[in-house]
């Protein structure tokens, strides 16, 4: 079962190998991480994607919060929230794919970012399960290199999740 | 404002942080702050291996209630200190390490005895800082102090660049209390929380205190009593928590868990609710979790949060300080009484043969047993007494009556072999009144022997005694119930102590009758400086009761039957 975290953390050098390394030492697989900037300068926001129970994201919680630079956690596993991926990824025009390609381009709402003569480069963003339903249609074309940037994630409404704490 | 260097503001943190003496161990790379040591009143005891650092400022910690400094240069310096800081990690103690690193523009570039020692330390310890200007020496210090005692204490590393303890700058000490965003060493406890552990206390027939090293960490034996008394409730130690609560009050059921007593395991069985204050519930007090205490409900109060339910699910988790959380709950609880229950656990100790060995006649055989009873006896129970691990280490556990907090002193989570001797000068550095005694294995002598040295130098009195009985007998003894007696690397040969004690200028003796261990005990107790014993004890004694590792907390091998078993239980580590 897949779980998504949320941390708001201190910027400072060594917190992004302090939360990995805390995934590694408790056994807890990390199916994507992200880290970025947040609207307060000297906090960033981690997206973890961890695969895992409820009980066991209960405990990595708890464990986050150990960590001195970690400022807030949360579990959106219970909490109706917008989630997004973005993909690149670059499939092979040659001959008759073209038309395939621009037809799934057209279904799925992607973007041609980059075309080169043999190469299309298209850019899908979405809710995950989203961009890996398109990568599926893609991969009988002959994709030739994919990024992903990892899930980001944030509660629906009108709460927000805050540093701000005594 | 003055100026100062940074090696001059690292002394300042300390005299500011009332440290009165370092355990350390110099080098190129922490020059600077060994230069300026010699103009600040703080003492320094120069180690012989920085392990030996690492658990001289645990001991001291443990000891004394306050934080250990241990100090040591770049490289091979710092890793030394791996063992020693893993160790106060398990075990929650307050030790704060300082490392120089190499200069700061090197960093990265392999120098010569660089090593990413924050890296290296990352997950065994609570938190660590590396410093590469001297304006952020300051803070850092002050955070580490403060993470190091506050909350669930632990190990903090601090390591500096040579370019920042040479770097001079305008400084003063600034005393406003530290404050980290994201550090929240205690919470509130919440009044739900309360109402159900009271409740479960209310409804209970049978229930059990389990009692760990946060009673004494919280200070809170006074709460603790004054609640067992009230409720009437039996308590069962950890190896950790012995202590906490004086062996001779009559609740006081004893250890617990591995080599714990038999009518405390089968009480923790038994049991209708289980109160685990400042405990964890490691897996050598579980034994197999699938099958622990089963009947029980179960509350838990613990000071760091992802210890609950970690281990063990409970019904009521309460997080706090533990003797906060008692007060509240004396509050509101009404006297209860289990008699009848006290009673049952008291008809089963008619069988522990535990005691067994302490009854056996003067056979001309000097067991272990009796040599910690007879120390136990002559020191009335009063020394701090310092292990080792390994089979002798449980024999005090079971044999030594601890009556006052922070009198023993041992490697309980991680199991460091090596740890006594440097813990136990540690411990007489921070409590120079005490009467401290180590209990070390012919095995775990060796591997800190060194240090030995440094308390004749330091002219640190400690009695040693060593159970020597020519095995890392602890090993043998797994080997003996369950590998069929195959003595793999367990067979040890060891010097002439006596003549390396005498090497050091100290005196030493050797004990292999019975009649000879009171008056040698006292011979060294008379003594100025520190004395070694050679206790030569019976060879392949085991430690009774046992749990195997993941067998069932109640399937105990008891003594005397020389059981040869299979490895039981899933997982046995
Ligand atoms: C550093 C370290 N290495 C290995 C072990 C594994 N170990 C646990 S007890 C033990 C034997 C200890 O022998 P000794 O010091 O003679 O004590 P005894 O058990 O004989 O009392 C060993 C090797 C350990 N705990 N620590
Ligand atoms: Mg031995």
């Amino acid at each position: 079962m897949h779980h998504t975290l949320v941390a708001l953390v201190e910027d400072k050098p060594g917190v992004l190998n302090r939360v990995a390394s805390l995934f590694r030492r408790r056994n807890f697989n990390i199916e994507s991480l992200t880290v970025g900037r947040t609207a307060e300068a000297g906090v960033s926001r981690m997206t973890i994607v961890i695969d895992s129970d409820q009980a066991s994201a209960e405990r990595v919680t708890a464990y986050l919060y150990k960590l001195v630079n970690v400022l807030q956690v949360e579990d959106l596993g219970s909490t109706p929230a917008v989630a997004r991926d973005l993909a690149l990824v670059k499939v092979s025009v040659a001959g008759h794919d073209r038309a395939a390609l621009l037809r799934i381009v057209d279904e799925t709402r992607a973007h041609i970012v980059d075309t080169g003569e043999q190469t299309m480069t298209l850019e899908i963003t979405g809710e995950p399960p989203h961009v890996d339903a398109v990568i599926r249609r893609l991969e009988p074309l002959g994709i030739i290199e994919m990024v992903r940037t990892g899930q980001v994630a944030m509660r629906r409404g009108d709460t927000a999740l805050s540093a701000a704490q005594s | 404002m003055p100026k100062r260097t940074g090696a001059q503001i690292i002394w300042e943190c300390l005299v500011h942080e009332d440290v009165q003496t370092v355990f350390g161990y110099p080098g190129g790379a922490i020059l600077p702050t060994y230069d300026a040591m010699l103009d600040y009143p703080v003492k320094h005891v120069l180690v012989r291996h920085e392990q030996g650092a690492t658990h001289m400022a645990d001991g001291f910690a443990r000891a004394g209630g306050g934080v250990g400094v241990a100090l040591a240069t770049s490289g091979p310096g710092a890793t030394n200190l791996v063992t020693g800081i893993a160790t106060a990690q398990m075990d929650s103690s307050p030790i704060v390490c300082i490392t120089g690193q190499v200069p700061s523009k090197y960093i990265g570039y392999d120098a010569f005895q660089e090593t990413d020692i924050t890296g290296i330390t990352l997950p065994i310890t609570k938190h660590s800082y590396l410093v590469t200007r001297a304006e952020d020496i300051m803070p850092a210090m002050k955070e580490a102090f403060h993470l190091a005692k506050s909350g669930r204490p632990g190990p903090v590393l601090v390591d500096i660049t040579k370019d920042a303890q040479q770097a001079s700058i305008e400084w003063a000490w600034d005393p406003s209390p530290v404050k980290m965003r994201g550090y929240r060493p205690l919470n509130p406890i919440t009044s739900e929380d309360l109402a159900k552990a009271t409740e479960l206390i209310r409804n209970s027939k049978r229930p059990v205190i389990l009692a760990g090293q946060g009673v004494i960490q919280s200070g809170a034996t006074q709460e603790l009593l004054a609640f067992a008394e009230r409720v009437s409730c039996p308590i069962a130690m950890t190896l950790l928590g012995i202590g906490g609560v004086p062996a001779n009050h009559p609740l006081n059921l004893g250890m617990m868990g591995m080599h714990g007593e038999a009518w405390v395991n089968h009480a923790i069985q038994e049991a209708d609710l289980l109160l685990a204050f400042g405990m964890r519930f490691d897996d050598r007090v579980t034994g197999n979790t699938k099958t622990y205490a089963l009947n029980a409900k179960k509350i838990h109060v613990d000071i760091d949060p992802s210890e609950l339910n970690k281990n063990i699910p409970v019904d009521a988790a309460i997080l706090g300080d533990l003797r906060e959380t008692l007060v509240d709950l004396l509050a509101v609880l009404e006297p209860a009484d289990h008699a009848e229950w006290i009673t049952y656990i008291d008809s089963m100790k008619g069988d522990a043969a535990v005691r067994d060995i302490q009854g056996l006649p003067d056979t001309g055989h000097l067991y272990a047993a009796h040599v910690i009873n007879d120390i136990w006896r002559i020191t009335g129970g009063n020394a701090i007494v310092v292990t080792d691990v390994g089979q002798h280490q449980m024999w005090e556990a079971q044999y030594y009556r601890h009556n006052s907090p922070r009198t023993l002193i041992t490697s309980g989570g991680l199991g460091t072999m090596g740890f006594a001797l440097p813990a136990a000068i540690g411990a007489k550095v921070a409590r120079p009144d005490a009467e401290v005694w180590v209990i070390v294995g012919d095995g775990g002598f060796q591997m800190t022997q060194a240090e030995l040295t440094t308390a004749a130098q330091e002219g640190i009195k400690v009695n040693i005694a060593i159970i020597n009985n020519g095995y890392l007998g602890m090993v043998r003894q797994w080997q003996e119930f369950f590998y069929e007696r195959r003595y793999a690397a367990t067979p040890l040969k060891s010097p002439d102590f006596v003549k390396i004690a005498e090497a050091h200028g100290l005196e030493g003796y050797r004990v292999d009758k019975r009649s000879d261990v009171d008056a040698t005990i006292n011979r060294a107790r008379k003594a100025e400086g520190t004395v070694l014993i050679d206790f030569r004890v019976e060879q392949e004694d085991s430690v009774y009761p046992m749990v195997p590792a993941g067998a069932d907390l109640h399937a105990m091998i008891r003594r005397p039957e020389p059981s040869v078993l299979a490895e039981t239980g899933a997982d046995p580590i």
